[in-house]
């Protein structure tokens, strides 16, 4: 992209984000998540990924995986500020994506959470990441955050307690808005959030490789 | 009394239907019609229809929904009555869809199982389930299904030497066997040190109500079953084959747990099944495969002991010995159980029985038990205070 006088005013001024360190987390299964912050020239790879599930209707993944495409879009072109992604892998394939982004120092935005393989809660540990980000390293006091699918409501609004707080306006709409406070994460955290540090070099270098899903739960005979 | 058979089964893929309650219900109906070779036209030769669902009025805010299915299904006018037994709706509609060929009353009997719980949280269903506890001495001390299977647990396992890694043992089994029948709910095998050693063991499978994990614990889910009973006078009209129902037994309990002689014990099942064999002229040891209700998979473990399978106190060893997997001594829960198909409460008794119509049709690809002649299931309802247990049999040609 051509970066002139006029573009550059139009980028977001940035602060400067303390990176959320990998983890990866034993499922269910046996397999293993690894959970890492994507960069910035990730997002075309990871638009691939998150592009099939536009057209899904069921458990509102069109909804939530046409922001989130947005989202990842207005990260990569300079059009949010502050915005990060995570990205869970197993075995090297998308498993899930979260994303956010930081509305102050204090304060933190949750944007979505899809998750791409089923059953596993990859959903809830990618989300718990997404909330260990803003409240445990970048020190923030709480996070807003909507939900669009019932599951979401029930995983996350329920599951944590949230506070609601409908006067307080999110981005993604007027749907009410809920709080994890900092006080509420101690309290839950324990018990929603898993994973250890360091991630294995070997583990690592293959979550890094992002492969996208050659196959979608949520689509039927879908074949990448 | 008229010998009783079955022509026809269906059954949903159970999870989260995504379709109103009758329309899921007309699904699994229409399969067992189908395979029983039954047109829905007139002369379709349906005198009868039961529903079993525990929870259509609270749930799904329906009622009469056999005289809504009916209509669905075009089988006007054949009789038409919802059956509400708890957990155990399933198997009493049967017992009822029997009563009636037996007695000459009809010839021809469709019996449909189904539950859409998915609509609400997992806690709603949870109270919603507590409702058949005793409202004075439970209910209204926040005891739940879970909570009392949490405490019919710790006592077995003080009492017996259960640990919790046989529990864990039971779930993978059943998760196993669930991958191979396409109408689970839950297609994935729980690896055995993930769910129980593993340093993120507690979170990926916390305590529901401890000492129970998730994995012990049956999913909530929505789903339905069908089944085409018929006189075996008239059995040649059908497709298929008849499987006969050679036994029923039903038996009740104290209402509340604590009043119980031994709350260790599962009376009720072991009374069930002792009718069920008596009427059927066997004994434990001729059972080939059985659908026992691990809503908890406690429950797998007692009910195994209690219907005569293994020693009280030994059903756990059974199952480290392996025992209770396809190809050992007593394959138990070849479906996947309620652990890993799912509990949609009114199905459950159905589907039950679909299972074993299917283990000994020789239908049951994937997980068949070979040679499969008599088949046992034990439906439970409330906390073991109304069980019905059922024998079918493959008769020789």
């Amino acid at each position: 992209m051509l970066v002139d006088k006029l573009e550059l005013s139009l980028r977001p001024a940035e602060c400067n984000m303390p990176p959320y360190p990998a983890k990866v987390i034993t499922l269910a299964s046996g397999e293993k998540l690894v959970v890492h912050q994507a960069k910035r020239e990730d997002v075309p790879h990871l638009l691939e990924a998150v592009k099939p599930l536009t057209t899904v209707e069921k458990d509102f993944y069109d909804i939530v995986a046409s922001r989130l495409y947005s989202e990842l879009l207005g990260w990569y072109r300079y059009r949010v500020k502050d915005e990060y992604c995570l990205v869970g892998t197993i075995n090297g394939e998308i498993a899930g994506i979260v994303n956010g982004r930081m509305i102050t120092e204090q304060a933190g935005m949750s944007y979505h959470t899809i998750a791409i393989r089923q059953g596993l809660r990859i959903g809830a540990q990618l989300f718990a990441a997404k909330m260990e980000y803003h409240l445990d390293y970048l020190g923030q006091e709480e996070v807003w955050i909507v939900a669009e699918s019932p599951n979401g409501f029930k995983r996350w609004m329920i599951e944590y307690e949230l506070e609601s707080r409908p006067e307080q306006w999110h981005e993604l709409g007027g749907v009410p808005t809920y709080v994890l406070t900092k006080e509420l994460w101690e309290k839950h955290k324990a018990a929603k959030c898993a994973g250890r540090r360091p991630v294995p070099d070997n583990l690592l270098a293959t979550a890094q490789q992002m492969i996208l899903p050659s196959t979608y739960p949520q689509i039927k005979g879908y074949m990448r | 009394m008229r010998e009783v058979g079955i022509v026809g089964v269906g059954h949903t893929k159970f999870g989260t239907a995504g379709v109103p309650l009758v329309d899921m219900l007309a699904q699994a109906a229409l399969e067992a019609l189908d395979d029983a070779g039954i047109k829905t036209v007139a002369g379709h030769g349906v005198d009868q229809v039961f529903v079993s669902s525990m929870g259509a009025g609270f749930l799904n805010r329906q009622h009469g929904v056999a005289s809504a299915l009916v209509d669905t299904l075009n089988l006007r006018p054949a009789m038409a009555e919802t059956i509400e037994n708890g957990p155990a709706s399933g198997a009493s509609a049967i017992k009822l869809g029997y009563m009636a060929i037996a007695s000459g009353m009809c010839d021809v009997v469709l019996v449909v199982g189904g539950e859409l719980m998915r609509l609400i949280s997992g806690w709603e269903a949870t109270d919603f389930v507590a409702t058949m506890l005793h409202p004075e001495a439970e209910y209204n001390y926040g005891l739940t299904l879970p909570s009392l299977a949490g405490m019919f647990t710790r006592l077995c396992m003080e009492k017996y030497g259960i640990e919790e890694k046989d529990l864990a043992l039971v779930s993978v089994k059943n998760h196993q066997n669930a991958m191979h029948n396409p109408g689970a709910h839950i297609q994935l095998v729980p690896d055995l040190y993930a769910i129980t050693e593993d340093e993120d063991a507690i979170i990926i499978n916390p305590h529901v109500a401890e000492p129970l994990h998730v994995y012990d614990v049956c999913p909530v889910s929505d789903g339905a079953a069908a089944l085409v009973l018929c006189s075996m006078e008239v059995a040649e009209r059908f497709v298929k084959k008849p499987v006969k129902i050679s036994g029923i037994g039903q038996a009740t309990d104290t209402h509340a747990v604590a009043e119980r002689e031994v709350p260790s014990d599962l009376l009720a099942v072991r009374l069930a099944a002792q009718q069920a064999y008596k009427m059927a002229g066997l004994t434990p040891q001729d059972i080939d495969v059985a659908e026992l209700h691990d809503a908890f998979v406690i429950l797998e473990i007692v009910e195994s002991e209690e219907v005569g399978f293994f020693p009280r106190g030994e059903g756990h060893l059974a199952v480290r010995r392996g025992d209770t997997k396809i190809g050992g001594k007593i394959p138990i829960n070849t479906s996947g159980g309620l652990k890993a198909k799912g509990h949609p409460l009114g199905a459950t008794g159905v589907s039950q029985i679909v299972e074993l119509t299917r283990q000994l049709r020789g239908e049951a690809d994937g997980r068949q038990v070979q040679g499969a002649k008599n088949a046992l299931a034990i439906n439970f309802g409330g906390f073991g205070n109304n069980v019905v247990a059922t024998i079918l049999t493959r008769e020789e040609d």
